[in-house]
């Protein structure tokens, strides 16, 4: 009874471990670009490229590598083009901050017009 | 009225550049992202026998076109006799890398059309070949003995590409 309760444990153990990588495997396929398809992820492609780089990821998730990892690698090699969503870095600064500085000064220019309001 | 003036005028300069980044914006794979930088390490099984090849294998040579071919991949077929002739004319080592083929194919097509290259890998899955950045064949990449990536070639050799990499050895 013993063994047999800790043979459900660990098989459930393990269950729960390989959804957890199938989860990380989903995730980082669907924020790669296929580069050979028109406008499609690695996730939703069946070209030969998007098989061989889920084979990859997959290969890479069992290794035990980070998410951060698995896109630096297929960025040294295909470029930042390949993931849909391309960490901060110089060339992008203006991109990330902007929406914010909007936001921001936004805020400000409305505030403003409606002080103005009030007082006339 | 001042702060509409402002707006009037910022809101479109914002627009505009939003558009000139973005049309800016080159959104193509270039290769030559990989121009300029080395091999990384790999590990391919030979077609013909079955040992290993590594990059430790790769830097006998001054150049060393790798090139990446199929038997089943008809624009390999039209390249291949550009890759006879820098075997017949230029000093340089070709390594073949055989990609997602079938082996008794892969060895037909060699007897057909000729066998330029100094060794042949295997790469069954195309799992070796995301470590050279490549995602289609035929692609080529030259090196040089540093293993440094000179030039990569996506799609045929042809003899405009041919005669590059002639130049590119007599340098």
């Amino acid at each position: 009874m013993k063994y047999l309760l800790l043979l459900f444990i660990s098989l459930f153990v393990f269950k729960l471990n390989a959804n957890e990588l199938e989860q990380k495997k989903i995730d980082i396929i669907k924020n790669l670009r296929c580069l050979v398809c028109q406008g499609q992820s690695i996730a939703d492609s069946n070209s030969d490229f998007a098989q061989t780089i889920k084979l990859v990821v997959s290969d890479k998730v069992l290794e035990g590598k980070s998410e951060k990892e698995i896109y630096d690698f297929l960025i040294s090699k295909y470029g930042e083009w390949i993931v849909f969503k391309p960490e901060l870095s110089k060339t992008n600064f203006a991109l990330w901050i902007i929406p914010y500085l909007v936001l921001f000064f936004g805020g400000i220019i409305i505030f403003i017009i409606v002080k103005k309001r009030d007082i006339s | 009225m001042k702060i509409r003036i402002i707006l009037s005028f910022v809101f479109p300069c914002f627009i505009l550049l939003i558009f000139f980044f973005g049309l800016n914006n080159n959104n193509k794979y270039e290769s030559i992202n990989l121009v300029g930088k080395k091999i990384s390490n790999f590990e391919l099984k030979r077609l013909n026998k079955d040992t290993n090849y590594n990059i430790k294998n790769l830097s006998s040579s001054n150049f060393t076109l790798i090139n990446f071919w199929s038997s089943w991949c008809a624009p390999c077929r039209e390249e291949h006799k550009y890759l006879m002739l820098l075997k017949k004319n230029a000093n340089i080592k070709i390594l073949g890398i055989n990609f997602k083929d079938n082996k008794n194919n892969a060895f037909k097509f060699l007897e057909n059309l000729g066998n330029p290259y100094d060794d042949i890998l295997r790469d069954i899955d195309g799992k070796g070949s995301v470590i050279f950045g490549i995602y289609g064949i035929p692609e080529s990449i030259l090196v040089d003995s540093d293993l440094m990536i000179i030039k990569k070639y996506i799609g045929p050799i042809s003899k405009k590409e041919y005669k590059e990499i002639l130049q590119h050895i007599k340098k």
